[in-house]
């Protein structure tokens, strides 16, 4: 009974996530977004003419450093975290489908 | 160690007197957790051998007096980044991710020669308030292992509350620190926005997360907070702030004396529990007893702060977390025929369903043609109920209230069912929106589970709810109740 966000707007905001879901995920996910999506609709009783949007509450403003390059030393370690590494690069399946080039 | 009849002090003493050991305390530390974590389930991974190493070191250099924190075992929250030691954020996509560097939060404590004893549980990225979403185990309450330990910080609570440990971290984006607090009986500390670095803290709402201390009693937070609070150049919004001594200040019980308490008629308002309320307004007597005065005040917004809040937080978070995409770190797919497989198999497989939901909607309330009406209008809303505090603070010391509108709920009670979730937080979710302190403590019991009181403050005025707090906790004997584990009480 969606009325605010349907099957086919969840389905394109998880491929803007980088996110699949099955089909009973749908199911379950889309009446759900939508009864949040009508909590957040309940702001718009709130009159906010002329209000100044906030978006952090640091006391501090601009901060600089220098851009100095330091070197940490740490390649190894963070290889080792990496899924698939070999001779000090991290390993990725090729950009085009591979089991295209197979085909 | 029976730390239910210690304090921070107590414990410091006894180690400068050399009537206890670093080693003896660090091992009598994992003794406790080992007899009561099968129960409870609020430890994830324990660093038993290092941390006995680092006591014994303490040991033979021996503790001054002037270390009030050396030798005293502490846990982490697992979301708070340990060199060499697995940081999970309670996800199956960081199940094996090892830092290569400390937290700020961690370095300072080890500057302090606090003892980290292991990472505490969690909702899995901080995302929830009954520690149900983790994707390893569900931490249990310390009074009841029927209901949750509040979340996010739940781990680091129930540990605390069981007598397991003096000290955790937690860290709080909209209630993670005071509600597990509230909901175990301890006392949390969700510092302004800025006192304490983020660094090293793994992101969920950067606008909104900070870092604080969960003990058994104030003094003992306050002498914490001090100890990890402060600017830190790899986190540019903490602040240049001076950091006071705040356990110094607390010696007074009467202190509270001639101050202004405002007191929210809407903390008070429909769906906050009678033995919740009742709990509060004792609360607010024992206070005109102790000289304060305490006014009805408003919050007229406060009803749109969780709504604000889901959508700002998610929104951060959706951005925060496609870091995780399967390649640098983390959990990787298997059977991935491209690049683009990688990135939403590992991210689909990976993230658990609440962190799908926020991604979710935070994906939403930033895509085009949304993010005005959902994103902008937030932030709006944000700078109307940081008005209302505004509003109330210029001639109040603090705002005292609940924490939650109940104790403790059931495993398995709520976590079907999102919206009812977040409307938990609704009374604690508008001091990250404005970035204020907040203070929750032990106030009552409602059916042998704790009520908690939440103090709220001027930004930077962490000091007024520490001596407020303990002006309460001197007058009162909450704090000093203890739960019988395994017994229902």
């Amino acid at each position: 009974m969606a009325n605010r966000i349907n099957r086919e707007q969840v389905q394109h905001v998880a491929g803007l996530a980088k996110l699949e879901f099955t089909d009973a995920e749908l199911d379950a996910f889309t009446p759900q977004l939508d009864d949040i999506i009508g909590m957040f609709e309940t702001l718009s009783e709130v009159d906010t003419d002329g209000v100044d949007v906030t978006s952090n509450v640091s006391d501090q403003i601009n901060v600089m450093r220098e851009d100095v390059a330091d070197n940490w030393g740490q390649s190894e370690d963070l290889l080792h975290n990496a899924p698939d590494a070999a001779r000090g690069f991290i390993k990725v399946p090729a950009i085009i489908d591979e089991s295209e080039d197979n085909a | 160690m029976n730390y239910f009849d210690k304090d921070l002090a107590s414990l410091h003493a006894d180690l400068v007197a050399k009537k206890l050991s670093a080693k003896e305390l660090t091992q009598a530390t994992f003794d406790n957790i080992k007899a009561t974590d099968p129960k409870i389930d609020a430890f994830l991974n324990l660093n038993e051998d290092a941390a006995l190493d680092q006591a014994a070191k303490i040991d033979a250099q021996g503790i001054n007096a002037d270390q009030p924190l050396a030798g005293i075992p502490m846990g982490l929250k697992d979301n708070i980044v340990t060199k060499g030691l697995t940081t999970t954020a309670a996800s199956k996509i960081l199940a094996n991710f090892n830092p290569v560097y400390d937290a700020t939060v961690a370095e300072k404590l080890a500057d302090a020669q606090m003892i980290n004893v292991g990472k505490t549980n969690l909702d899995e990225f901080a995302m929830g308030g009954s520690t149900e979403n983790s994707a390893f185990k569900t931490t249990k309450n310390a009074w009841d292992q029927t209901k949750v330990p509040g979340g996010s910080s739940g781990g680091s609570a129930a540990a605390v509350a069981s007598g397991q440990v003096p000290v955790t971290l937690g860290s709080d984006t909209g209630g993670s620190i005071r509600q597990p607090a509230a909901f175990n009986g301890i006392v949390g500390m969700k510092p302004t926005y800025g006192r304490v670095s983020r660094w090293g803290l793994i992101a969920f709402g950067s606008s909104l997360d900070q870092i604080g201390p969960m003990t058994r009693g104030v003094k003992d937070n306050a002498t914490v907070l001090s100890a990890i609070a402060g600017h830190d150049d790899h986190d540019l919004t903490s602040s240049t702030q001076a950091v006071p001594n705040f356990a110094a200040d607390l010696n007074d019980a009467t202190s509270v004396k001639g101050m202004r308490i405002g007191l929210p008629k809407e903390f008070l308002a429909e769906g906050v529990n009678e033995d919740v309320k009742a709990a509060i307004l004792a609360a607010a007597d024992t206070y005109r007893k102790l000289g304060a005065t305490v006014d009805e005040v408003s919050l007229p917004h406060n009803k749109y702060g969780v709504a604000a809040y889901y959508i700002i937080a998610s929104s951060e978070a959706s951005s925060n977390l496609q870091r995780f995409d399967g390649i640098r770190y983390g959990y990787r797919a298997d059977d991935v025929k491209n690049l683009e497989d990688v990135y939403v198999k590992s991210r689909s497989e990976g993230f658990g369903e609440e962190v799908k939901r926020r991604i979710m909607l935070g994906t939403f309330s930033l895509s085009a043609g949304f993010y005005d009406a959902y994103f902008i209008k937030a932030a709006k809303v944000r700078t109307v109920i940081i008005n209302d505090f505004k509003a109330v603070l210029k001639d109040h010391d603090f705002i005292m209230g609940p924490v939650a509108p109940t104790t403790a709920f059931g495993i398995g009670d709520e976590i079907k069912d999102p919206i009812t979730m977040y409307m938990n937080d609704v009374l604690t979710i508008p001091v990250n929106l404005a970035g204020l302190p907040g203070l929750s403590l032990p106030a009552g019991f409602s059916n042998n589970l704790p009520v908690g009181m939440q103090l709220i403050g001027r930004p930077f005025d962490e000091s007024t709810l520490y001596k407020a707090g303990y002006a309460f906790e001197q007058n009162t004997d909450f704090h000093l109740e203890v739960p019988t584990l395994g017994g229902q009480n």
